[in-house]
């Protein structure tokens, strides 16, 4: 079957997509609330800075990203000084470029929700006691609970399925950086056809699993979640 | 306890200046037109308009003043909006238990006593939006009261609802007063409405105050706009006297000596009875009509005439033992029977409508 260089690949690719997960919904959730709820001018501008990974070239992205990350950045040198270790072609640095390019896959869904929350209801809530925090635990998380699971899933499923950024930032070390989509460009550069029919079929099959169970929430909830980006 | 509103507010094309102290006990039905300000007051009371200044403290606590707004849910308040707003992704019993998990004290009434009152018990495990609109804003009241409130905002609950499910609600809430002693801050522009439910008014228009004060004493006052309405009536306390059951009617004593027959209601004997006699159902006569198909006619002392009225109606107020009936008159009547204040008369009086059967004063 696979070879063990493509096992480490594909669990090193599992673990980046859920690392970067986690942390766009970290990150995702305010930045998507205050999204749906600033009345700052500059909203569109933000929308526009979160949205630009899906139509820059990945490798636009990811050209300016390993600037950031040499050593000689201020970044990469803040990097340094404060992990010890450098920042580019490190694990790290493909999981701060995934978070950058798979953000939008994160925001729309949860921004579009969020903003078809009847503001009503929290007034509700809050004249029976509900704190904002309890509120969002209470009412946000149940009524937008399709749209985080969405969200999630594109973010997990964008984040494997990435290959310019990871191209430029990350190289090719087996086990730190050398993701499902590299390996497979390898293989098919070395001509092992075989090897590479098990990655990209492999790869298929998972893509149109996770697709199709994104859609068939959208058929529950129609209303919350725009799987049109794709 | 009272509730202390010092508030002005200017926006474009509207402004708000109330300035009083609420007796915050029983009924208080805060009434005016639409667009008098009356939601924008009672939002602003429950903290919903955090922008707008003013001063406002309830019993001891501040809620607003100069250097601070204490936010909605620390304010321990009930309010009930005009549209439901229940929570779409719980059923009924998930919406009471939203507000009864998070009550502010335990001396508030249960879930089963809420639920009695409201008859929703058998609506506990429907969704929220599978109820009618009526018993979707029951269950709204009943998720208020579970918070255990200090004080419950109202406002117009009943005015989206068609009339045999505002008349219920009506009934409910009259349940709720006689079983509860939160006050309650009720905000209508249907008269019908408060005058079966209020104690007190507090009678707003253009976002001024134009009168306070016990909704018995308000409604017959002729300088007020209350009486100069299309359905403008006089409210008459009474108590039950017998029931003629070959008949379908139920006598009633005013200040305990004068007769009034209604279409027969329940109740026992001496209980204490609230009543409506809208202005336009009662005509005056000079003498004691003996052959009359109006059966009820009252002894009564015009007590007030409006003067300097353009129309063609007049107001008349009359004292009938120690309480007040309004009469609608045209002018030409006024002229052509000679009446004037002090004058001794009767009143026949058309139609009664009962406004309370459970109510104690």
């Amino acid at each position: 079957m696979l070879p063990e260089q493509d096992l480490t690949a594909i669990v090193l690719t599992i673990k980046l997509a859920a690392v970067t997960t986690v942390i766009l919904l970290a990150i995702g959730t305010p930045l998507a609330w205050w999204l749906a709820h600033t009345r700052n001018r500059g909203k569109a501008l933000f929308e526009a800075i979160v949205a630009l990974p899906l139509v820059l070239p990945p490798t636009v992205l990811g050209f300016y990203l390993l600037l950031a990350f040499s050593p000689t950045s201020p970044f990469g040198q803040f990097w340094l000084g404060a992990t010890g270790t450098p920042l580019a072609f490190s694990f790290s640095a493909l999981v701060i470029g995934s978070v950058l390019y798979s953000l939008p896959f994160v925001i729309q869904p949860l921004q579009t929700s969020f903003e078809q929350l009847p503001k009503k209801l929290f007034e509700a809530a809050s004249t029976m006691g509900a704190s904002f925090k309890d509120q969002f635990i209470s009412l946000v998380l149940p009524q937008c609970k399709r749209s985080f699971i969405t969200a999630a899933s594109l973010g997990f499923a964008h984040t494997i399925g990435e290959f310019g950024v990871v191209l430029m930032i990350g190289g090719n070390i087996p086990g730190e950086t050398q993701v499902l989509s590299i390996s497979l460009y390898d293989k098919v550069e070395s001509l092992q056809y075989s090897e590479a029919h098990w990655l990209a079929g492999g790869l298929v099959i998972f893509s149109l699993l996770l697709l199709a169970f994104i859609y068939s929430l959208k058929r529950g909830d129609a209303k919350s979640t725009r799987v049109g980006l794709l | 306890m009272s509730l202390s509103i010092k508030l002005k507010l200017e926006r474009e094309n509207f402004s708000l200046a109330i300035d009083t102290v609420l007796e915050a006990k029983g009924f208080t039905a805060v009434y005016g037109p639409s667009g008098a300000g009356k939601t924008t007051l009672l939002r602003w009371i429950a903290g919903l308009e955090p922008a707008t200044q003013g001063e406002l403290s309830f019993q001891q606590t501040v809620w607003q003043d100069k250097e601070k707004t204490l936010p909605p849910q620390q304010r321990q308040i009930g309010y009930v909006f005009q549209e439901p707003r229940l929570f779409p992704h719980l059923t009924v019993e998930g919406n009471l238990n939203y507000a009864y998990q998070r009550r502010f004290n335990n001396n508030g009434p249960s879930l089963n006593q809420v639920c009695e009152w409201l008859e929703i018990k058998h609506l506990l495990m429907q969704g929220s939006e599978q109820l009618s609109g009526g018993e979707q804003q029951r269950v709204a009241i009943a998720r208020a009261l579970l918070s255990s409130p200090q004080l419950i905002l109202m406002d117009e609950p009943l005015a989206s609802l068609d009339k045999p499910s505002k008349q219920r609600i009506i009934k409910h809430l009259q349940t709720l007063q006689a079983n509860m002693a939160t006050p309650i801050l009720y905000v209508s522009h249907d008269f019908e409405e408060v005058s079966q439910l209020a104690d007190q008014l507090l009678l707003i228009d253009q976002g001024k105050i134009t009168a306070q004060g016990p909704l018995l004493e308000l409604s017959h006052r002729i300088d007020l706009p209350l009486s100069h309405e299309e359905n403008a009536a006089s409210i008459i306390d009474a108590t039950i006297e017998q029931h003629d059951r070959s008949n379908h009617l139920t006598e009633l004593l005013i200040d305990n000596h004068l007769s009034l027959w209604i279409t027969a209601i329940e109740g026992r004997e001496d209980e204490p009875v609230r009543i409506r006699i809208p202005a336009r159902d009662v005509s005056i006569n000079l003498e004691r009509a003996e052959h009359s198909s109006i059966l009820n006619i009252l002894p009564a002392t015009i007590a007030e005439i409006e003067q300097s009225d353009s129309s063609a109606r007049v107001l008349i107020k009359l004292k009938v033992a120690h309480q007040y009936i309004l009469v609608r008159l045209t002018h030409k009547s006024v002229t052509r029977l000679e009446l004037t204040v002090g004058q001794q008369v009767y009143a026949q009086i058309k139609t009664v409508a009962l406004l309370t059967d459970q109510r104690e004063h």
